[in-house]
């Protein structure tokens, strides 16, 4: 209950922040936008329209994720309501896990409405909604989850600023850590190839959640494989999770 | 009966600068607060006085030290559900409005949708802002801040009142509400321990004192075991009389239009002074005899430290 409480107080908080409906109405730019990139382009419009999309449902959520989620345990500190609220009967992880999940529940619905804009657009074009498409949107949202994760642990020691370009660098390390795998595979065996295969496993692979290509492009969709993302997504949210209690736990208030 | 509020041997630093030199800022700080007594913890500004209140709310990590709330240790969550803490300078949600934001905390104490409706009203009676219960908090002026904060930090019938400088920044009709809310709270049996450099207001309302300077304890006690009940001048005010023949019997001499001041430590000289107004048919217009206020000990101790 306490825990809910603190995220609902963070939903109504973050709701009304304006970066988000700047960030929104960007969203809903792309969108409309890609079917007149459509309309230019040589082949399958309607592969540009959801690859297109799906890109700036991945991206304009991430943003949104970072300018948001890095100010929300910043403020309480330098805005001081956190010196009543810590007060209260609560442990310092369920005002994390508050913050955290009243970010989630904002970037869902953010993400919620963005998604009607695409299908909407898309459906006006092809008369039809493709079921796959869900699933590369629920892969988005569980990056968003991640992300967020990651900006609530820099802001719960750092400034928004700071926080920001960290959580934004890891968004970005994370989206293209993949080429370390071509590279392990091109390596000689030896005491390098290991070193980049323990950087590799530390680094986050946000490609994971990536189903693009596959939906746009018909390509199958193994289950096993969503399913080992979804995992992977839960269980690095976790980790993040965990270190972001580990040194807010420890943290004073002055 | 135990202690509302023991502190025993606290020490905190804290680093500052370039090379994170440690500044002691708690040298051992050690007093307790009985129950049902209103407890002032008096020092000028930067004398620990925050720092061990923060300790205490487990908002910053004492270095060494002991202190319980109520007998139980000081950050378990069961003495956190029975104390009330209202911060210096308090700022809450300005988005939410005051019943919103009674109703955010209400919860955080597992207290019940019907509960808190109850508890919120009479809160907001008690604090006199049932005409802005629905009015954001950034629309609040300083005063309605004060209250509300006094209102969120008695939500869960504490049996300890934390008020850090409740009467700072406030016009003399806000500290005397705040004061009055306090006696209140005295009255209804809570314990109720405030912070604070207005010593006028702490020596009307508090039992007894503690007064830090430095980090350090320096003294404490019932405010009527510190404060002699001795006279130490008369002010008086005269008029009618030659002011030659007044003027060497007292300090202070001052002449304003018909009005003649003057400030007398003998107690001899005051006699024949009263017999010297009543033989020229003078007027006394006033007479009062001054003893020791807590400002003379704290302003003494302060300056001998």
């Amino acid at each position: 209950m306490k825990t809910k409480a603190i995220a609902f107080n963070t939903f109504k908080e973050a709701i009304k922040d304006r970066i988000l409906y700047l960030l929104f109405f960007f969203a809903a730019a792309c969108l409309i936008f890609s079917r007149i990139l459509a309309l230019l382009t040589v082949g399958d419009r309607v592969k540009i329209i959801a690859d297109v999309g799906l890109a700036a449902l991945s991206l304009i959520g991430a943003l949104m994720a970072i300018l948001v989620g890095t100010g929300l345990v910043y403020k309480e500190i330098d805005k001081k309501t956190i010196y009543t609220l810590l007060v209260k009967p609560i442990r310092r992880r369920q005002f994390i896990l508050g913050k955290f999940f009243g970010m989630v529940m904002t970037l869902g619905v953010m993400l919620f409405f963005m998604t009607l804009i695409f299908l909407a657009v898309l459906f006006l074009h092809t008369f039809q909604i493709d079921w796959r498409l869900f699933v590369a949107v629920l892969l988005i949202f569980i990056e968003l989850t991640l992300v967020a994760a990651v900006a609530i642990l820099f802001s719960s020691f750092s400034t928004p600023i700071l926080s920001s370009i960290f959580t934004l660098a890891f968004y970005l390390i994370g989206h293209f850590s993949w080429g370390f795998e071509t590279l392990i595979e091109k390596m000689p065996s030896g005491l390098l190839k290991f070193l980049v295969q323990v950087i590799y496993t530390l680094l986050p692979d946000l490609e994971n959640f990536n189903y693009k290509t596959e939906i746009v492009h018909h390509l199958p969709l193994p289950s096993s494989a969503v399913l080992l993302s979804i995992v992977y997504g839960i269980a690095y949210t976790s980790f993040i999770l965990a270190l972001a209690v580990i040194i807010f736990r420890k943290r004073d208030f002055l | 009966m135990p202690a509302a509020l023991e502190v025993r041997d606290l020490h905190k630093s804290f680093k500052t600068g370039f090379f994170l030199k440690k500044r002691k800022v708690l040298k051992g700080i050690s007093f307790s607060v009985e129950q049902g007594e209103i407890f002032g913890y008096l020092g000028p500004n930067g004398a620990g006085k925050t720092t061990t209140i923060k300790c205490l709310m487990g908002l910053i990590f004492p270095e060494t030290g002991r202190m319980r709330i109520l007998d139980l240790p000081f950050d378990s969550l069961r003495a956190k559900a029975r104390v009330g803490f209202l911060p210096e300078n308090p700022y809450f949600y300005d988005y939410l409005t005051a019943r919103e934001f009674l109703h955010f905390y209400g919860q955080l104490f597992r207290l019940g949708k019907q509960g808190r409706e109850t508890k919120i009203s009479s809160l907001l009676r008690l604090v006199d802002l049932e005409d802005s219960a629905d009015l954001q908090l950034r629309k609040f002026s300083r005063g309605m801040l004060q209250r509300i904060g006094l209102a969120q930090s008695l939500l869960n019938e504490p049996s300890l009142v934390i008020l850090d400088e409740p009467l700072g920044g406030l016009d003399p009709i806000g500290r005397k509400e705040i004061r009055d809310i306090v006696t209140r709270l005295k009255e209804e049996g809570k314990t109720v321990f405030l912070s604070s450099h207005i010593l006028q207001d702490i020596e009307m309302i508090c039992d007894r004192v503690a007064i830090i300077v430095n980090g350090e304890i320096i003294s404490q006690g019932r405010l009527s075991d510190l404060i002699s009940e001795k006279v130490l001048f008369t002010e008086l005010i005269i008029s009618g009389i030659d002011p030659a023949r007044l003027k060497d019997l007292g300090e202070n001499f001052m002449v304003r239009g018909e009005r003649m001041f003057l400030k007398v430590f003998d107690e001899s000289k005051l006699e024949n002074i009263l017999t010297l107004v009543r033989e020229e048919n003078g007027k006394l217009q006033s007479l009062i005899p001054r003893t020791e206020t807590l400002e003379d000990i704290f302003v003494g101790m302060v300056k001998k430290k």
